[in-house]
């Protein structure tokens, strides 16, 4: 089926997310969809689906106009969407999900579970995928359930499938898995829009690359284009796309950690007998699939767990036990991966945010009083300093891009006299500029003697910035490597193999850490 | 719809692909209420002033439709609509010109003494009203419900009128002991509920509620109760009157009743107001008020500003009790001396937006419906219940700005150039 979106627009208030964009999708192609975050893909493919309504444009299927009040609409012509949040009951089964929505009844409005069974089989079959009907989504691996998601769009024979970020949750091999399916589906005649920020993946599959730039089609491109051709174009300008470092010069031991482990909440082991060390001087990137205990464990170091067992030793100081602000003191600098849940008071001024962990002492505090005049001149310095682009420094921070907005945290926790710097996702939803300069301030501080912990799930961001890799898998460090480890032995390791030989990659060939 | 059992998702053990668990110990933020508070609090002084005004038309057309001449003549309204008309603008411009005249200013007084006599009670009603509605919106503020106004009243109004009556003390040195008596009885009353919600998670609006009957029932036990606060020789549930060292001066002279509390709550509004905008205490307050995960990353000890907040706020609810024992009914009191102010401190914190100065002007706002209610019915014979009501409903309203902007087309502030969030009613982002 052929897809064609013509001068679509859509506007919020003032924000123009889609300004006129044209896109035509021909059947049995992978159409890639590629820009920063904040360009407008999702908007576009909102649209598509009837999510949102257009302001002006029309989208047309085998030259047909097509009026979308709701997915409902779009389903039934033919348009399945795979979200990047998968959008699946984990306490269903894998054909209860894929009828979802669409049950098939028998009399009585009994629901036909054996023909949805026998539904998922067959495409399952169709694409080589080994899938039980009957097992609980919540059981399968992430990967897995993207395939459910995948035989749902196709149960309700969609012609057009939307892949939104469908690598942010895999592994590198599930990702190359995707990619394997992703072909089949085209060679089957599905057209397909493939939605990503990943350069590496668009020139891998992609049969034609459209790139947007804030709300705008910005130009066309084959999948022979080269990584800087791709990235100029999405971000507007010439970037960088290695991280320009040094080799490290560790000093002595800083950080030690010695068979750390965590339990949740819940009561559930999240961190499993964890040891390393880190020296001053050197980045340690702490690399794994969203979710395999790096969170815990990096809470862990800063005092927010409460059940901690083992060892955190910094500068021969015990940290375990200790309440988050006497970490803090003890001079660790954190970064939280979620920054408007963790890191900041979206209510708050950028000054104010940037005293918000040192609201007990000078110079910030007096007597008990706030130093405004000093906070002010402190936060006018601190936001030059950064590149911090707002208003000024009375805005809330919570108005501020997700770039901004983690130059205002990096602001505030790089000014403190620091002996260990803990950064966990540093550059996650933000836009290139900025992670060009999260990553230049992170080698900074490692050249300027720091320990550096980096806790990133992007395998880019890691082998660019990491002196040495730790790999998590289920809580465990699956092993310790150095940082030109090659991208094969790292996707093992993220799956909990350990590999024979490490292979290594030569320091030049490190590509691609922003994208 | 399906055979399976919908049971709870049972987590993998160790990590593994499960669910990213939300940052470890349980703080027990409160999130959906935060959010609830800060749509609130959100609101711009415009929809304050707003909800007043609609609150007083919807008052004005209960007022017409409950008076007896408007009802008359609405009956021949086809042959004669001008009677009725004219009999609504009787009643509701009766019923509001006897508001004013009763709160602030009386007109058919012989002299300006006489006259003004209505704006000094509004000040003395507002009195214990700026204080309880300082408390109730410090905690606002730190993201806590104080629901226990009337409570904390009564333990401190039972502290501040025991050492208010009992111990003959030199002027001056009695006041101060009798003040802080009261203050620290108020403040204990909230600080358990702190304590509480810090050690156990146990939720706030519960808890003070149920410490409200605690405080009612232990009151009136000690009220009936032969030494210990019911007047020797009485058998009213009742104290002795307050001794003379220990009650708030007059400030204009003894034919008023504003005392000198007023002087107090103007202070305490200056103290809330250094405490909120200007020291490191107010900012950690605000801090876990709006984002506590984001205080407790930074090192803020969220649970013990849950302490420290209640204790304030029971405090200063504590003076609102002072100023009625010392202040207004200083004969002695009995269990009713809380005279629903804990509540009406609600309405008046959330009025004025829990900000220190815009409590101070909701307070004297409820003064004046207090002092001006009463001259509404005794001049106009409208009951006072219809003042009830247009304070209910200024509430009502401020509850519900997306209402107020609805009415009057405001325009819904921070919608502009953001994106919603889409997301499907029953999905569920799995993994």
């Amino acid at each position: 089926m052929k897809l064609e979106l013509r001068g679509i627009t859509k506007r919020f208030g003032s924000l123009t997310a889609n300004d006129h964009i044209d896109l035509v999708v021909r059947p049995g192609e992978i159409h890639a969809l590629l820009g920063e975050n904040g360009a407008g893909k999702s908007t576009l493919m909102n649209v598509l689906y009837g999510l949102y309504q257009a302001d002006e444009g029309e989208i047309l299927l085998d030259e047909k106009a097509q009026h979308f009040a709701g997915p409902g609409d779009a389903m039934a012509a033919g348009i399945g969407m795979v979200h990047q949040h998968f959008m699946l009951i984990p306490v269903f089964t894998v054909a209860e999900n894929v009828m979802l929505g669409n049950e098939q009844t028998k009399a009585g409005g009994r629901l036909d579970l054996a023909a949805a069974r026998a539904r998922v089989r067959e495409i399952s079959a169709r694409f080589g995928f080994d899938l039980d009907p009957d097992a609980l989504v919540d059981d399968l691996p992430v990967g897995v359930q993207q395939r459910v998601e995948i035989i749902k769009a196709l149960s309700r024979d969609a012609k057009v499938l939307v892949f939104d970020e469908p690598t942010a949750v895999l592994t590198p091999q599930e990702t190359d898995e995707l990619m394997v399916i992703m072909g089949q589906l085209r060679d089957a005649g599905t057209s397909i829009v493939f939605i990503t920020h990943k350069l590496r993946e668009v020139r891998e599959i992609a049969d034609r690359i459209t790139i947007i730039r804030l709300g705008r089609v910005v130009g066309e491109a084959a999948p022979t284009a080269s990584n800087a051709e791709l990235a100029s174009l999405m971000v507007g300008r010439s970037v960088e796309l290695t991280v320009h470092k040094e080799l490290a010069k560790p000093g002595d031991e800083a950080l030690v950690v010695r068979d750390l482990s965590v339990i949740d909440a819940l009561g559930q082991l999240v961190v499993n007998n964890v040891s390393f060390e880190v020296r001053r001087g050197e980045v340690l990137a702490i690399a794994g699939v969203q979710g395999n205990g790096q969170t815990e464990l990096s809470e862990a170091i800063i005092g927010l767990q409460e059940k901690v067992l083992g060892s955190i030793t910094l500068d021969g100081q015990s940290l375990v036990g200790m309440s988050v602000s006497r970490v803090l003191e003890a001079g660790v600098g954190f970064v939280p991966e979620d920054r408007n849940h963790d890191g900041l008071v979206g209510e708050f001024t950028i000054a104010e945010n940037l005293m918000l962990d040192r609201s007990n002492t000078a110079p910030f505090v007096k007597r008990g009083t706030l130093q405004l005049a000093y906070l002010n001149q402190f936060a006018e310095e601190k936001t030059r300093e950064f590149d911090v682009r707002s208003q000024g420094i009375q805005t809330p921070v919570g108005r501020l891009s997700g770039g901004n907005q983690q130059k205002v945290v990096l602001a505030r926790e790089l000014s403190r006299d620091l002996r260990l710097f803990v950064a966990a996702q540093p550059t996650r939803g933000i836009d290139v500029g900025s992670i060009e300069f999260v990553h230049k301030r992170i080698v900074e501080t490692r050249d300027a003697g720091v320990p550096v912990i980096v806790v990133s799930t992007e395998l880019d961001e890691v082998t660019a910035l990491a002196d040495r890799i730790a790999v998590m898998y289920r809580g465990s460090i699956v092993g310790i490597v150095p940082g030109n480890t090659s991208r094969d032995v790292l996707g093992l390791m993220m799956a909990g193999e350990v590999p024979d030989v490490i292979t290594t990659v030569r320091a030049d060939q490190i590509e691609g850490a922003l994208l | 719809m399906s055979d399976t059992a919908v049971a709870a998702t049972p987590q993998s053990p160790s990590g593994g692909s499960s669910t990213p668990a939300p940052a470890g110990t349980p703080v027990a933020p409160a999130p959906r209420s935060n959010q609830i508070l800060r749509d609130i609090l959100g609101g711009s002084v415009v929809i304050s002033i707003l909800a007043v005004v609609l609150a007083l038309v919807a008052g004005g057309i209960l007022i017409a439709l409950t008076d007896e001449d408007v009802q008359t003549a609405s009956g021949y309204f086809f042959s004669r609509p001008g009677d009725t008309l004219q009999a609504i603008w009787i009643a509701v411009s009766g019923a509001y010109s006897a508001l004013f005249q009763g709160s602030v200013y009386n007109f058919g007084a012989v002299d300006f003494a006489k006259g003004i006599k209505p704006l000094t009670d509004t000040l003395t009603f507002a009195t214990p009203l700026i204080a309880a509605g300082l408390g109730v919106g410090l905690a606002f503020r730190a993201g806590m419900f104080n629901i226990g106004g009337q409570g904390q009243m009564l333990i401190a109004a039972a502290a501040a009128g025991w050492v208010g009556y009992s111990f003959p003390l030199p002027y001056g040195i009695h006041l101060v002991l009798a003040v802080l008596a009261g203050i620290a009885g108020g403040a204990l009353w909230g600080g358990i509920v702190g304590l509480l919600k810090a050690r156990t998670g146990a939720h706030e609006v519960i808890v003070t509620i149920m410490l409200n009957y605690v405080a009612v029932y232990l009151v009136s036990y000690m009220l009936r109760t032969p030494g210990l606060l019911q007047a020797p020789g009485s058998n009213n549930p009742k104290t002795p009157a307050m001794l003379p060292t220990a009650v708030y001066p007059d400030l204009l002279g003894s034919s008023y009743n504003l005392h000198a509390g007023l002087l107090v709550s103007v202070a305490a509004t200056v103290f809330v107001w250094w405490l909120l905008s200007r020291s490191s205490l107010g900012f950690k307050f605000r801090a876990v008020g709006v984002n506590p995960n984001a205080a407790r990353v930074a090192g803020i000890d969220v649970k013990r500003s849950y302490v420290t907040v209640m204790l304030i706020s029971g405090g200063l609810v504590g003076l609102a009790a002072v100023a009625q024992v010392l202040g207004t009914v200083t004969s002695g009191f009995s269990s009713g001396i809380d005279a629903g102010i804990g509540f009406d401190a609600i309405t008046v914190a959330l009025l004025g937006r829990s900000r220190p100065w815009g409590i101070f002007v909701a307070g004297i706002l409820f003064g004046a419906f207090k002092a001006g209610g009463f001259s509404m019915q005794a001049g106009e014979g409208i009951p006072v219940d219809i003042v009830l009501v247009v304070q209910s409903l200024i509430v009502l309203f401020i509850a519900a700005p997306p209402l107020v902007r609805a009415v009057f087309r405001l325009p819904t502030p921070g919608v502009t150039g953001k994106k919603k969030p889409v997301r499907l009613a029953k999905a569920v982002a799995a993994k």
